[in-house]
């Protein structure tokens, strides 16, 4: 199973904890993540990547085994440690005050 | 007994205010989702229970709400807004043409008639409508396909399409305003789409009396006399007796006629409510006084409304969407401050009440009156 964990924001509209697991095939990528993490919440679609360009939201970052995989192309493979659930998959919002 | 259901988007969450008929006793329930903005939050006039909300945030995109319990749980509902076609462009601040790029909807408009069918006002502009209770939007497109976008242009908070009128005698006829673009009416259900602007002066364009580009704040109507308009533009309060074929001015005694909402009493079709602001630059109220002024002659005779309001010291602003009333025997007027504060009068706006004061930022206010 691959671990994704969401800004706090992000987890209380999908009404889930710290961590979701989602069940992703090989390979595993950025967009095979995304799109298992909207397939089982739903709810969770057009808020990390755009509804009509499926880019992802300024905003947000993605980072995972300490590296910052936000502009890696979304086909890429992801971490082997992320890949087999020794690692999360981090989606960050940009901190900010206000 | 009969209550009011006050609902308040705010810059941090919704809340809704409910009180009896006598509307002084008033419970506060919320934030609901709390650290989103909550752009505007309105009831369905044939259900009461069905509430339609706009949650947005420039970190997650939109989403929208649905309550089938007047407000006391909530489900997202669909949030997919997509232009019909290729967007096209619009005219940037600078003057070069941007693409159409959606960033929120503004507001909710609940059908007359069907608790399913709402439509959206969105940035940048255009009018979505779902007729599945919000799950899925679809773009009237015949707005933005008008032809005048290239020529409509942002306000300092986007260019946003924040007024929605819907006819109660004519279900084809639809009003929309837009800043900075100007008002247009269907007369289709939303087919076709005109400019209904003749008459409006807007001395910080190149025409002053162009067909578009002008920064319309808000229209209101009466519901039992829907061809009269009356508006409150960047500058200048105006009306049209002929549903929006012309306009002239009625800002009358006003200290400025610069503000954001208007509003008409529920029983008095020529009672007429605005919150004057200083001036284009300066969002607060004149002299420091927060002051409702109310016309009971369809314009240009206006009376200050200060009872119970802060007289000295304040400098908070009203927005467009945050100024609703009821349709009580003694009708109830309620605004929304950017302080925080939700004020409401139960007579009419002779004197004014804080039903709340520290809220965040208002940014819209609607009222339901219930059974």
């Amino acid at each position: 199973m691959i671990r994704v964990v969401l800004p706090a924001h992000l987890r209380t509209l999908a009404r889930v904890g710290d961590e979701v697991e989602v069940q992703v095939d090989p390979p595993v990528t950025q967009r095979a993540v995304l799109d298992a993490l909207e397939a089982a919440f739903p709810v969770l679609r057009g808020t990390i990547r755009d509804h009509v360009t499926q880019q992802r939201r300024p905003f947000l970052r993605f980072f995972a085994c300490e590296q910052d995989l936000s502009h890696e192309p979304p086909d890429a493979p992801l971490p082997d440690a992320v890949a087999t659930g020794a690692e999360p998959l981090l989606v960050v919002g940009a901190m900010a005050g206000g | 007994m009969s209550g009011v259901r006050v609902l308040v988007g705010t810059r941090k969450g919704a809340f809704v205010l409910t009180s009896d008929g006598k509307r002084e006793q008033w419970d506060v329930s919320g934030p609901h989702f709390g650290g989103w903005e909550i752009y505007h939050v309105k009831g369905s006039p044939v259900d009461p229970n069905r509430l339609y909300a706009s949650q947005t945030s420039g970190w997650f995109g939109q989403v929208i709400q649905r309550s089938d319990d007047g407000g006391k749980t909530w489900n997202p509902v669909g949030n997919k807004f997509a232009y019909e076609g290729v967007p096209g462009t619009h005219q940037w601040y600078d003057g070069t043409q941007h693409p159409w790029e959606f960033a929120r909807v503004w507001h909710l408009e609940p059908s007359l008639t069907d608790p399913d069918t709402v439509y959206a006002g969105v940035a940048d502009a255009a009018l979505f409508r779902s007729a599945d209770g919000g799950q899925t939007w679809q773009e009237l497109s015949g707005l933005r396909g008008h032809g005048s976008g290239p020529w409509w242009q942002p306000g300092a908070a986007g260019m946003c399409l924040h007024t929605i009128l819907l006819d109660p005698s004519d279900p084809g006829r639809i009003f929309v305003a837009i800043s900075a673009a100007g008002a247009f009416r269907t007369d289709d259900g939303g087919q076709t789409w005109r400019p209904v602007n003749r008459g409006l002066k807007s001395a910080g364009i190149p025409d002053p009396n162009a067909e578009v580009g002008h920064c319309v704040h808000r229209i209101a109507m009466h519901p039992s006399r829907p061809s009269v308009l009356f508006m409150q533009k960047h500058w200048d309060v105006m009306r049209s007796d002929d549903a929006g074929e012309s306009w002239h001015e009625i800002s009358g005694n006003l200290p400025s006629d610069f503000g954001f909402p208007i509003d008409v009493h529920a029983h008095e079709p020529d009672t007429v409510y605005v919150v004057p602001i200083k001036s284009d630059s300066e969002h607060f109220p004149p002299e420091g006084k927060l002051r409702v002024y109310r016309s009971r002659t369809g314009g240009n005779e206006w009376e200050a409304l200060t009872k119970g309001l802060p007289q000295s010291d304040c400098y908070v602003n009203v927005l467009r969407d945050a100024m609703a009333v009821d349709s009580l025997d003694s009708c109830g007027v309620y605004f929304g401050t950017t302080g925080g504060q939700v004020y409401a009068s139960a007579d009419a706006g002779d004197t004014w009440n804080p039903i709340v004061r520290d809220l965040p930022a208002v940014l819209s206010v609607e009222v339901q009156t219930l059974p």
